[in-house]
């Protein structure tokens, strides 16, 4: 496949996976811990680099995985304790975020382990280190986020049902015997291992755009819960195409603009989706003051209507 | 060591960055307070991540200009806080989504706008690297005194609308009921954290000045159950922090401020969590504790009145009503005989 087919086809990968988890996020209002989870990958990096002294991929992915989990444990712990929820979220990634940057800084400042293509990525990067899998060469970024996808997709399909209930009434889902802590923890993990494997392509913080922003926009359109899957896979995808084609023309990073396509498309939905949209809510208002207007004017006798039409 | 120290002391540029990190510390400690208490924790982590492109549009159109960075971050961090307000009021998401979605979508762009400032080679943008991890050795002084100016003004309005901020979060409708315009002391509340987040990025970074105003405020709750006294607290570990911070940054030029501050501060909110009297882990369990061994004795005492004297190998029959394992019974019998309880 071409250069450019596989930054997309990767984008499109890593907008799907994200969507998925994005969109249980967003409904069961977790939203922020993929952010803290985006921020707390450069712990995981930094203490597997200086643990195992490799820059391996996997050795790399491990490490940030646990340090993702490790996030997800801390602030359900102080949640528990009865810190603000918000506020647990936000003292515990920058904690983690700050160590993270100080080790760095301080013992591995002559190593090629850089702060900020880890946060801000480059999708442009992902086909040149390819790896060759049954004779076929593709990129190892590619080769991961069809990993991660599949097993999220998996993941939704098998325990759907209890995603649903457990996301729309926990209470219920208790009473009928759902493993409701098990899918939270689930989701965290599906949340921390979708995040590093995205993050080496798209950027920490990009990963937040891919995860909140699709779903977030599809939640506007829908009420239904298969149906916003699909919706924010589909905004994902579009957002990868126009925002590839978007930073090609303008000569800029690839993943920032796709992230800023996630907002237009967004915005679009912020507009004009559903009962919502604030530009539909507008028309409908107008329309009913015209129904209002016509059935009035038809209602009045002829000297009114002259007065009202002026 | 010691040395180092004074000797460094001796500069007096660094005495003025020390100073301005103090004042930082204070102001976000101050207003983190009262943001911590309205639940709006990460607005500051939103505002802070939108400053980015703000900054990179400041530098596009005047360079690296303080006061066109700054007015550059203020504007978008104005726009992302009315993003998320709009954003939550006028669809269903949450406030949560609303933040990470504005966060996200604005750090993008101004990473694109990062690239291009790139791209154009414009020269000098190695100013712009570090607003993301801060760097507050490298400020000169008049960023420093930009920065005090405006911390020390943020900490004034603190002061001044201490009362009304007070009533205003605590109970809104009683304000509004009182005839206060709640609507214009909030704008004023949250005209400061724009204010103390845009001063704040430079010394200590984009992605950690959120923590500036979450983590001393956090850590001061622990203490005290009064407003007063909180910010205070709160001022105190916020100046602690951010002193740290700028003097070993100083120190080891490798090591950014931000990072730092935020362990600093972090720190005195784990000591905080653990060892607070009341609020504190350690004070919960030990009460926890006393809470048991008292109800145990109770129920000690309640369950011998089901055993009267006659009864038969009265102690045997008394832990069975009981139902406590042989050293704890053992002891509960004995604290029975010592208070006279057994005849």
């Amino acid at each position: 496949m071409t250069y450019e087919g596989w930054i997309i086809v990767t984008g499109v990968l890593v907008g799907a996976s994200c969507s998925i988890i994005g969109v249980l996020l967003v409904l069961r209002q977790m939203a922020m811990i993929s952010d803290a989870i985006s921020h707390t990958v450069i712990l995981g990096l930094v203490s597997a680099f200086l643990l195992t002294s490799t820059l391996d991929s996997f050795t790399m992915l491990i490490g940030a995985a646990v340090a993702g989990l490790l996030t997800t444990i801390v602030i359900q712990l102080l949640q528990n304790s009865g810190v603000q929820p918000d506020a647990a979220i936000g003292v515990t990634f920058t904690a983690f975020f700050a160590l993270g940057v100080f080790l760095i800084s301080r013992y591995a400042g002559n190593v090629h382990l850089d702060v900020n293509h880890a946060l801000m990525g480059d999708i442009a990067f992902v086909p040149f280190q390819t790896v060759s899998v049954f004779g076929v060469s593709m990129p190892q970024a590619f080769l991961f986020v069809s990993v991660v996808l599949f097993l999220n997709v998996i993941l939704a399909v098998l325990f759907y049902k209890e995603w649903k209930v457990s996301t729309f009434d926990p209470g219920l889902a208790v009473a009928l015997g759902v493993p409701v802590a098990f899918l939270h923890y689930l989701l965290m993990t599906m949340t921390s291992v979708t995040a590093v494997s995205s993050f080496d392509s798209v950027g920490a913080v990009l990963v937040v755009a891919f995860m909140i922003v699709p779903a977030a926009s599809a939640y506007l359109w829908t009420r239904s819960f298969p149906y916003m899957f699909v919706l924010s896979i589909f905004i994902s995808a579009a957002s990868c195409f126009s925002g590839y084609y978007a930073a090609k023309w303008l000569n800029v990073s690839i993943s920032g603009s796709m992230a800023v396509m996630t907002g237009v498309f967004f915005l679009i939905s912020f507009l004009f989706a559903g009962e919502d949209g604030i530009v539909t809510r507008v028309l409908r208002q107008k329309r009913k003051q015209r129904m209002q207007w016509n059935a009035a004017s038809a209602a009045a006798s002829q000297p009114e209507r002259d007065r009202l039409n002026g | 060591m010691m040395q180092e120290w004074l000797s460094l002391l001796e500069s007096p540029n660094l005495r003025w960055v020390l100073l301005g990190s103090m004042f930082l510390g204070i102001a976000s400690g101050v207003i983190g307070s009262f943001v911590l208490l309205r639940k709006e924790s990460l607005v500051g982590e939103a505002m802070s991540h939108a400053a980015l492109p703000g900054v990179c549009l400041g530098f596009l159109a005047a360079g690296r200009e303080l006061p066109a960075l700054m007015i550059g971050a203020a504007v978008f961090g104005f726009i992302s806080l009315w993003g998320i307000r709009i954003i939550h009021r006028n669809t269903k998401l949450k406030q949560d989504t609303a933040i990470g979605l504005i966060l996200s979508v604005f750090f993008g762009l101004g990473i694109v706008l990062l690239t291009m400032i790139t791209n154009s080679s414009a020269g000098n943008k190695s100013g712009l690297d570090s607003y993301i991890f801060g760097q507050a050795a490298s400020m000169v002084q008049f960023d420093v005194w930009m920065m005090s100016g405006i911390a020390m003004l943020v900490t004034a309005a603190a002061l001044l609308f201490f009362k009304e901020w007070k009533l205003v979060i605590f109970d809104p409708l009683f304000a509004g009921g009182l005839g206060w315009k709640t609507k214009t002391l909030n704008s004023i509340l949250s005209f400061s954290i724009v204010l103390i987040v845009t001063a704040g990025i430079q010394a200590v970074g984009i992605i950690l000045m959120s923590a500036l105003i979450i983590t001393p405020a956090i850590a001061a709750r622990y203490w005290t159950d009064r407003l007063g006294i909180m910010v205070i607290l709160s001022a105190l570990i916020g100046a602690f922090s951010g002193l740290s911070g700028a003097a070993l940054s100083a120190l080891d030029g490798g090591i950014p401020t931000g990072p730092v501050v935020v362990l600093t501060a972090t720190a005195v909110f784990v000591f905080s969590f653990l060892f607070a009297p009341g609020r504190g882990k350690l004070a919960q369990i030990t009460a926890y504790r006393r809470f048991r061994r008292r109800w145990k004795k109770q129920q000690a005492v309640q369950a011998l009145d089901s055993v009267p004297d006659t009864t038969p190998s009265r102690y045997a029959a008394w832990q069975k009503t009981l139902g406590v394992e042989n050293s704890e019974a053992r002891r509960l019998w004995n604290w029975l005989k010592k208070n006279r309880y057994l005849t």
